[in-house]
């Protein structure tokens, strides 16, 4: 027997999904009630939520003592957590031993970072084009606010601390590194042959020792270098060294990134006459940075965190504070306070980038 | 690819050939590592000329015309684009480039900027045009090439015919005096060849240079004015497409056309 031959007249009508198919039952079913061992999970998870959210807050919110002025009256008040002493200390866990009459100054180039970040960061906020005019001029105005200059009395580097000094070495080590990262990846990818040996000269040497050591070069060794007499501020050590070693890890992300990109990218720029540096700034350095944007907010979050470790050469970060105020009679004892209250701190500003790493990389997807 | 796609009952374009020479190559050799690609090709090409390049594939042509704006550096002999030797020098070569456009295989489109921004991009920064007039340009080239509506998408956006429109827009609008084809429809649906087809036989009409490797038999028959085969690094053959086609000479292209025209009668 012949079949009948199929042939559509009319075109298919488009159709919504199924009602089943979205809004919150759904999500849950899909994602919490999807099978017996999923369902078991969710259960086990809310079970352990239990039994260990309402004790943390009990202590950390409901039985906690906000003000005292030792442990012992903090003991004495109640068996929660014992904020008093962040309170007590708050001034020094932000600035450190800076100046009391001068912290206005800090607290200004605080406000102005985030004026001068803004049109970096973001690319549709209004007068954009003069704002960045002052963003590349904050360095300048920070060192006079912050140091001193123009009528204001200098304040020593050695004087900087708490969040303060965290947020000048993280911020500085960022904005230095990231330039000198893509210089050295571009080197490392260099048709010259001197310029090329000494890029991957400098990484591998970079990557291959621990940042302490270089802090520790920086703290003494590199005195020895320097003619007799030049005294060469520790900070401005510490930022060097910070910056060289957050560089060398970013040039390597980078050249992951400058790898992935098609070499008809290259060709399509070099067949349009584009010289060298105007096909790296306008056509493959905006695509690679963007490939990779995860792995450089990786290093950021990293270089902040590591800016801890500068307590080893003697440098009051916020947990050089907590040290110190720990090892003060009147608060001894109340270490899971005080780390809680740094951790926190540095919570805030890493969860930051990696929140903005993910929005930027929402906004430069372009569909390809 | 078969001639199916462009009708081949259009009359060839007539056009004239000046005899102003826009390109010279004279005993070029070229070797990838041990591998000889090119061997003793020499070319003379005038202003106004259509030149198809077909033959199979690793036989060179690809090579010979990156050659032309140097994505491919040659070992011997000697090419020269409207009088300029090609060499090492760096800013020379931008400026050769800056006169002869390239179209690829792939399109190489910048999916990072729209498609109106991939065709300003060279003629600000290398031409230094005002913006705006870059952008009126712009929007010309996209009309001749018909999707003047999709200027503020981005490549990623856009069909594989629609993207190839974009790449020959935006090297157009360095009003190149050559423009180089490197296989255009050979990573297109065929639905899509036929629209490319047209643009560049559109371009070939109004009197451009064109170097176009491709195996579009229909499209060359239409357009081109000579028809270069290649095989193993050398060329074979070149006549025009009537006694190319009907009168091959050599055995190599017999049996080439004899594989490509298969479906021909």
């Amino acid at each position: 027997m012949e079949r009948p031959l199929h042939i559509v007249h009319e075109k298919a009508r488009t159709l919504p999904p199924p009602a089943m198919s979205v809004g919150l039952v759904r999500w849950l079913k899909d994602n919490l009630f999807s099978s017996a061992s999923n369902i078991f999970l969710t259960f086990v998870v809310i079970y352990l939520l239990w039994l260990i959210i309402p004790p943390f807050l009990e202590w950390a919110v409901f039985d906690a003592v906000w003000n005292a002025t030792s442990r012992a009256e903090c003991w004495d008040t109640a068996d929660g957590a014992c904020w008093a002493v962040v309170v007590t200390r708050f001034d020094q866990f932000v600035y450190g031993d800076y100046p009391k009459s001068e912290r206005w100054r800090a607290n200004l180039a605080f406000i102005l970072l985030f004026v001068a970040l803004a049109p970096v960061l973001f690319d549709r906020i209004p007068w954009r084009r003069y704002l960045v005019g002052f963003s590349i001029s904050y360095p300048v105005v920070a060192y006079i606010l912050l140091i001193g200059g123009l009528g204001l009395p200098e304040v020593e580097t050695a004087r900087f601390g708490g969040f303060l000094l965290t947020i000048v070495i993280g911020i500085t080590g960022i904005s230095a590194s990231l330039p000198l990262g893509i210089l050295l990846a571009l080197g490392r990818q260099s048709d010259l042959f001197i310029i090329r040996v000494l890029c991957v000269a400098f990484i591998e040497f970079i990557r291959g020792v621990p940042l302490i050591t270089l802090l520790f070069v920086a703290s003494t060794l590199l005195n020895y270098f320097m003619p007799p007499g030049t005294s060469f501020n520790l900070l401005v050590r510490v930022l060097i060294m910070v910056t060289l070693f957050s560089a060398a890890y970013l040039a390597e992300v980078i050249r992951g990134g400058l790898q992935a990109m098609p070499s008809g990218q290259y060709e399509a720029a070099k067949s349009l006459g584009l010289p060298y540096w105007k096909t790296m700034r306008l056509v493959i350095l905006p695509q690679a940075l963007k490939i990779s944007i995860p792995g450089i907010v990786n290093s950021f979050i990293a270089l902040y965190k590591d800016t801890t470790l500068v307590i080893i050469i003697g440098l009051l970060d916020p947990l050089g504070i907590g040290k110190a105020t720990l090892s003060d009679t009147t608060w001894q004892g109340l270490s899971t306070e005080v780390y809680i209250f740094v951790a926190i701190f540095f919570f805030l500003c890493c969860f930051g980038m990696s929140r903005y790493s993910a929005w930027l990389e929402r906004r430069l997807h372009t569909g390809h | 690819m078969t001639d199916q796609d462009v009708p081949n009952t259009q009359e060839p374009i007539a056009g004239t050939v000046s005899d102003e020479v826009v390109i010279d190559i004279t005993s070029l050799n070229k070797w990838f590592g041990d591998f000889h690609v090119l061997k003793d090709i020499n070319l003379t090409v005038y202003r106004g000329e259509r030149i198809v390049i077909c033959g199979p594939s690793g036989s060179g042509k690809s090579t010979m015309i990156r050659c032309i704006n140097r994505l491919e550096k040659h070992q011997r002999g000697k090419v020269e684009v409207d009088g300029i030797e090609l060499t090492d020098n760096i800013k020379k070569m931008d400026q050769v480039r800056r006169e002869v456009g390239m179209v690829f295989q792939h399109f190489n489109l910048f999916p990072h900027l729209t498609v109106l921004e991939n065709c300003t991009l060279a003629p600000i920064w290398v031409r230094r045009m005002p913006r705006a007039e870059a952008e009126e340009t712009a929007m010309r080239y996209l009309d001749r090439v018909k999707i003047p509506e999709q200027a503020s998408k981005y490549p990623g956006q856009l069909s594989g015919g629609q993207q190839q429109r974009v790449a020959i827009a935006r090297s157009l609008c360095m009003e190149p005096r050559v423009m180089l084809f490197d296989e255009p429809t050979s990573a297109l649906d065929p639905e899509m060849i036929k629209e490319v087809l047209e643009v560049m036989v559109d371009l070939a009409e109004s009197g451009m240079t064109m170097l176009v490797v491709s195996h579009e038999m229909g499209f060359a028959r239409q357009v081109a004015n000579r028809i270069i085969f290649m095989d193993d690094g050398q060329i074979v053959e070149q006549a025009p497409p009537t006694e190319f086609f009907q009168n091959p000479k050599s055995d190599r292209t017999k049996l080439f056309l004899s594989q490509i025209l298969h479906s021909e009668t």
